[in-house]
């Protein structure tokens, strides 16, 4: 079942930011960055937090996820750390996506040729 | 002076190509449904392994930027983002792709400025703005609820 609501919400994530990109002009990188402020937006209300409840990757795998798991991320280093952890969670939270992302970019950048 | 302006504002209006809204839409949805699906079975796959959903979701974005790396590299990518436009480019792999495409085709402005700083084009106000927003929403909903 949370196979189905991956595809039907992360298929609806992706046709918002489609529609944002084709309405108002826009280059990926501007809506990229809108939803990734919107995901943070979202999880500091609760509200991202019970759609990845129920459509799992659907809702953590486009980008709104990870400003969610950046304000989650925040929460609970607050809770141990005090007012430190705005600086420390968001970053520990998201470290896994973020180094294999420098990473693994770097390996395949330095590896293939651009084709065409 | 302003009605010239206006007329040069209706031609480029009329110019420019219309986009097909909808068929992008309906691609959009495809493309970026059925990547979530691979996400979920990526997910589904950890906890199998004895991770909770919580715990499996950040090995998940490790499997899945790999992925994108990989397929942004061998050129196979990019046809999905010509063809799924934001389907392509909102999932996680899409922000790969945004690292390393880039980076790949300034590579011969040398490994500092051309690989080095390329991979941050889209990547670094992404993480700009994304981490901005997080520490500014965790401190409101600390300051208004007193946890956060």
């Amino acid at each position: 079942m949370t196979f189905l609501w991956a595809f039907l919400i992360g298929g609806l994530l992706c046709v918002v930011a489609q529609l944002v990109m084709d309405w108002f002009r826009m280059t990926p990188g501007q809506v990229l960055v809108i939803f990734v402020m919107a995901g943070a937006i979202l999880g500091g209300l609760g509200i991202y937090g019970k759609l990845v409840n129920f459509a799992g990757a659907g809702a953590a795998v486009p980008l709104p996820g990870f400003g969610y798991t950046m304000v989650e991320g925040i929460g609970q280093a607050v809770k141990q750390k005090g007012a430190l952890g705005l600086f420390t969670g968001g970053l520990t939270a998201a470290s896994g996506g973020i180094k294999a992302a420098v990473v693994f970019g770097l390996v395949a950048a330095l590896i293939f040729k651009p084709k065409s | 002076m302003d009605s010239e302006k206006a007329r040069y504002q209706q031609l480029t209006q009329e110019m420019m190509p219309r986009r097909p809204v909808l068929r992008n839409a309906i691609m959009a949805f495809v493309v970026g449904g059925l990547i979530c699906v691979v996400g979920q079975c990526i997910q589904w796959f950890f906890m199998h392994q004895g991770m909770s959903a919580k715990e499996a979701s950040s090995p998940t974005a490790v499997v899945l930027i790999g992925l994108g790396a990989l397929f942004t590299g061998l050129g196979w990518y990019d046809r999905i983002v010509k063809h799924g436009g934001m389907g392509g480019t909102l999932p996680i792999t899409g922000f790969a792709n945004a690292m390393v495409s880039p980076a790949m085709e300034f590579r011969t402005e040398g490994l500092v400025m051309g690989v080095g700083a390329r991979l941050f084009t889209v990547a670094g106000p992404v993480l700009v703005y994304g981490m901005t927003a997080a520490m500014v929403v965790g401190a409101v909903r600390w300051l208004i609820t007193g946890v956060a």
